[in-house]
């Protein structure tokens, strides 16, 4: 179900497949072989009780952690274990729980720093500033700007982002995501912590990422509202183990999801 | 959605960028500049050669370390030992070829500090944080035990010192005790500027913004496609050709010889202090705290006299650490960004003075 | 070839054809080796309770001793002279914590371990201050520590064992085993462990966080004066001690740096290390290597278990 405003993406092939991923730490097995597939073009929920493996879920995804079963096939490639610069080179961005800004930086500097991987001008250019290294620098910083003006965090630019209220750190991190360009972008929680303003706002950024870029979008969200309007597909774990998978209306009328997460209607 | 101004956001962009937007901070650089070329004019000698050029010698080990510890948040306690490869280095390369212009050997004993500094970097891609000192710090011991351990090195000279022979630069003793306190001065000054404009350069460009990533979220910083090894080891390389550099120029542009006990922990110490005090982070900060933790000891051995005190060499020397240390622990408690953060609020008051804010 | 018999073979024939000199060598590690572990107690304490890598532990040592000593010198009773400085170590711990921690609560860890470099310089300028510079001799036969050596015939030689050294290690264990059963039984080591864990969390279940880390200063003040007691009377009392603690970091990388156990085994580890290899491998390359041979040997072992013997490993979550 999509939000009736925005334009219909076409959904695609398949870009992320995860086949039979299991994870464990120590003695806790945070996902117990879980497959499932994410299409080009889609937004996809992955909700479920805390605890049930979502974030470990992504972190797998981004090879921050190494499954110890199963395979990760990411644009074609299949994969036992990555390491995260391969699957930011890869084209996967991503936000983070608990947020994970550079603390030290102001918003823009994060954002900028999105750019990285797309910042070739070696040290040379760069120890001397004019030249090849200003006008590259220069040509991201419109990039950054557009993506500034799309956030609508033009004021804060210059500010340290350790100072900037919760709500805009979260757009800030959003902005730094975006700036990698990604094919697939994993958003943990993006609602998380604001209010009803916020979820609505945020929302629309995250509609128009997927309408207007065409990117594809994993999401985990607690709020149902937001995931029935949002997600074109909605993937139910708990306790490590996937328990359902469908559209958003087959999702909130099954059975075990029910029981598990949702409860019942009073 | 997306507005597109083509072409005006470049020159836009490109002064927005710059290091010094604001045009009295600019004026305040030029002041600066012609105060320091000024100093030996004041024929002071004791100016020049006591203050001024091992201020300058110092910040510059500063702005490495602060490149090290302040922007990649590395800590390193082996700074000293890294200024003593420079200088050894240095020693060398002049006393195989003597007749190559000294500067140019001052900046290539920097090359040789940062493979050494980059090879002891090399753990840093296992270890994390606080115990990458330990690295560090088994550099500084071996490398201060090579000082005296490799006789090849000081030219199996008896005392395991190194004297600096005299050296000439287009005609004029630069090194050697020959060489006046207004020359050396200069070269010094030449160094550090040039030095701390590419510094500055770097900092501000990509490579100071993953420098900074890699210092306060590196895993993040990973996530987003930044390779810590490479980052960290260009860190402690770039951070120990400075030290390498101020190195080489403290024993042949200022003490004239130099032994493996100058580059001890103590030393390493002291840059460390200079950076938590002028501000990790920030090159002014570097320049600031070189200046407090140096030139404070100079101004309190004078200020009892002044006063009519007459107070031991040695007192003065006790009475400075006592200082130094309630120093830090002011600062850290007052302003943890030291020096160079007090100074920014300064400015930001001064800016809409006459109001309060 | 000679060069790797030279490495490889010739140390092992040297200390299987000289067993009692191999014995005695073991010793003297040992010996040094408990030393390291005593100063690295003092960190694994204050780490422990109070989450905060103490770099002034080593001054501390210095400090008790020149106290036990100045006080001595100026005529007082050998054990009222260590009563005082138990107060003046408290007295410190008092001042500590007010001046430096409590107005740093809740700042990151790096702020609070700088604020320690604080302290040392700070201690360091006053101590020289109040007891001058010079090396001073610590007082040994007023305080009945014991003196002489017994020598066993043993071996197919002599193995010499100095009594205070005897004397050190029993008094050393008593005090670790203390500490540990302190840390662990006790409602205070309770307390202390979650001042470690949390600040805020400490505070917000009632725990007087000013309390707990005057207590633990003083505890650490106090394995600081008995460290300084055996080790100036081994050798002087002098200021160079205070680079020597720097040797108890590669302690606690071995041990872990919240393992008081982990302090003893990493600190004897690295004394008998650190000794064999200057005896038998030193002359090869001019000796000298105690100097940095501590510091390879937790660098090597950081390569392969950062979380040290028995740290507990740190689990990442992003």
């Amino acid at each position: 179900m999509r939000a009736p405003s925005g334009p219909e993406v076409a959904v695609g092939d398949v870009l992320l497949s995860v086949e039979n991923v299991s994870l464990s730490f120590g003695g806790v097995k945070a996902v117990s072989e879980v497959s499932f597939d994410i299409r080009k073009g889609e937004i996809r929920a992955i909700i479920g009780p805390n605890g049930a493996g979502k974030t470990s879920m992504l972190n797998v995804i981004n090879g921050f952690y190494h499954p110890q079963e199963g395979r990760i096939t990411f644009k074609g490639e299949t994969r036992t274990k990555m390491r995260p610069y391969e699957a930011a080179r890869g084209g996967i961005a991503r936000t983070f729980q608990n947020l994970a800004l550079f603390r030290g930086m102001t918003a823009l500097d994060n954002i900028m720093a999105g750019r990285t991987l797309r910042m070739h001008k070696n040290i040379f250019w760069q120890l001397l500033r004019f030249g090849p290294a200003m006008t590259e620098e220069v040509e991201h910083r419109r990039h950054v700007e557009e993506i500034i003006d799309f956030l609508k965090i033009q004021e804060i630019r210059r500010t340290p982002v350790g100072r900037l209220p919760y709500g805009l750190q979260k757009r800030v991190e959003l902005g730094r995501a975006l700036a990698m360009e990604p094919e697939l972008l994993l958003l943990d929680e993006p609602m998380a912590g604001m209010n009803m303003e916020e979820k609505e706002d945020m929302s629309r950024f995250v509609l128009d990422v997927n309408d207007y870029f065409g990117t594809t979008i994993a999401l985990i969200e607690h709020d149902m509202g937001v995931v029935m309007d949002l997600s074109d597909r909605v993937l139910v774990l708990d306790h490590g183990i996937k328990i359902a998978d469908g559209t958003p209306g087959e999702v909130k009328s099954n059975q075990a999801v029910i029981d598990a997460y949702l409860g019942v209607a009073h | 959605m997306f507005y597109r101004e083509a072409g005006q956001f470049k020159t836009d962009y490109a002064s927005d960028q710059a290091v010094f937007p604001i045009l009295q901070d600019r004026i305040g650089l030029a002041i600066i500049f012609v105060i320091a070329l000024a100093i030996p004019l004041a024929q002071n000698d004791f100016l020049t050669n006591a203050v001024m050029i091992p201020f300058l010698i110092f910040s510059l080990a500063a702005i490495g370390l602060n490149m090290l510890t302040g922007y990649t948040g590395l800590l390193s306690l082996g700074t000293g030992a890294f200024m003593g490869v420079g200088a050894y280095a240095c020693y060398k390369l002049t006393s195989i070829f003597p007749n190559v212009n000294i500067v140019i050997w001052i900046v290539a004993s920097g090359f040789f500090a940062a493979a050494v500094g980059a090879i002891f970097g090399l753990p840093s891609l296992r270890i994390k944080g606080f115990y990458l000192a330990i690295a560090t710090l088994a550099a500084q011991f071996f490398l201060e035990w090579c000082f005296t351990h490799i006789p090849w090195l000081y030219n199996y000279n008896i005392s395991a010192a190194i004297e600096v022979p005299q050296r000439e630069l287009f005609g004029i003793i630069v090194t050697g005790p020959r060489a006046t306190a207004e020359t050396r001065y200069y070269i010094v000054l030449a160094v550090v500027i040039v030095m701390t404009w590419l510094a500055s350069n770097l900092v501000h460009g990509r490579i100071g913004r993953t420098w900074m990533a890699v210092r306060d979220m590196d895993i993040a910083a990973e996530l987003m496609g930044i390779r810590l090894l490479p980052t960290k080891l260009l860190a402690f390389a770039v951070s120990s050709f400075y030290c390498g550099v101020a190195g080489a120029m403290l024993t042949f542009l200022w003490y004239g010889a130099a032994e493996s006990t100058v580059f001890n922990i103590n030393q390493s110490f002291t840059i460390l202090f200079m950076i938590i005090i002028g501000g990790l982070g920030s090159l002014l900060g570097s320049f600031l705290g070189a200046a407090l933790i140096y030139i404070l000891p100079i101004v309190l051995r004078f200020v009892p006299a002044k006063l009519g005190l007459g107070l031991h060499a040695a007192t003065v020397e006790h009475i400075t650490f006592m200082i130094t240390g309630a120093l830090i622990i002011f600062f850290l408690i007052a302003e943890p960004a030291g020096l160079a953060r007090l100074w920014q609020v300064g400015k930001q008051k001064l800016r809409v003075w006459p109001f309060p804010y | 070839m000679h060069l790797l018999y030279m490495i490889f073979i010739d140390p092992f024939v040297q200390m299987g054809s000289a067993p009692d000199l191999l014995a005695q060598t073991l010793w003297e590690g040992l010996v040094g080796g408990m030393l390291y572990a005593l100063i690295a107690l003092g960190f694994v304490l204050i780490f422990k309770a109070s989450g905060v890598f103490n770099f002034a532990q080593g001054i501390m040592v210095v400090f008790a001793a020149l106290t036990l000593v100045g006080l001595h010198d100026i005529g007082l009773n050998a054990f009222l002279a260590l009563g005082l400085t138990i107060v003046v170590m408290f007295g410190l711990a008092f001042a500590i914590e007010r001046t430096v921690l409590r107005p740093l609560i809740n700042q990151p860890d790096i702020i609070l371990f700088m604020a320690t470099f604080g302290i040392t310089y700070f201690l360091i300028g006053f101590g020289e201050f109040v007891f001058g510079g010079d090396p001073k001799v610590m007082v040994t036969d007023d305080l009945f520590l014991p003196k002489g050596s017994i020598t066993y015939h043993t071996l197919g030689g002599i193995v010499q064992l100095q009594k205070l050294d005897i004397a050190a290690a029993i008094v050393a264990s008593i005090m670790v085993a203390g500490l540990a059963v302190f840390f662990s039984k006790t409602r205070i080591g309770r307390a202390l462990r979650a001042v470690a864990d949390s600040h805020s969390a400490a505070l917000s279940v009632g725990i007087s966080l000013e309390q707990i880390w005057v207590i633990v200063w003083f505890a650490a003040g106090l394995v600081a004066l008995v460290t300084g007691i055996f080790w100036g009377a081994r050798s002087d009392v002098s200021f160079a001690l205070e680079v020597i603690a720097l040797k108890a970091l590669p302690v606690l990388i071995l041990g872990g740096f919240t393992s008081i156990p982990g302090a003893i085994v990493g600190g004897l580890i690295i004394g008998v290390g650190e000794k064999l290899g200057e005896f038998y491998w030193g002359p090869l390359v001019g000796g000298g290597t105690d100097a940095w041979f501590a510091y390879v040997i937790a660098l090597v072992f950081l390569l392969f278990r950062p979380q040290g013997l028995f740290g507990e490993r740190i689990i990442e979550r992003v």
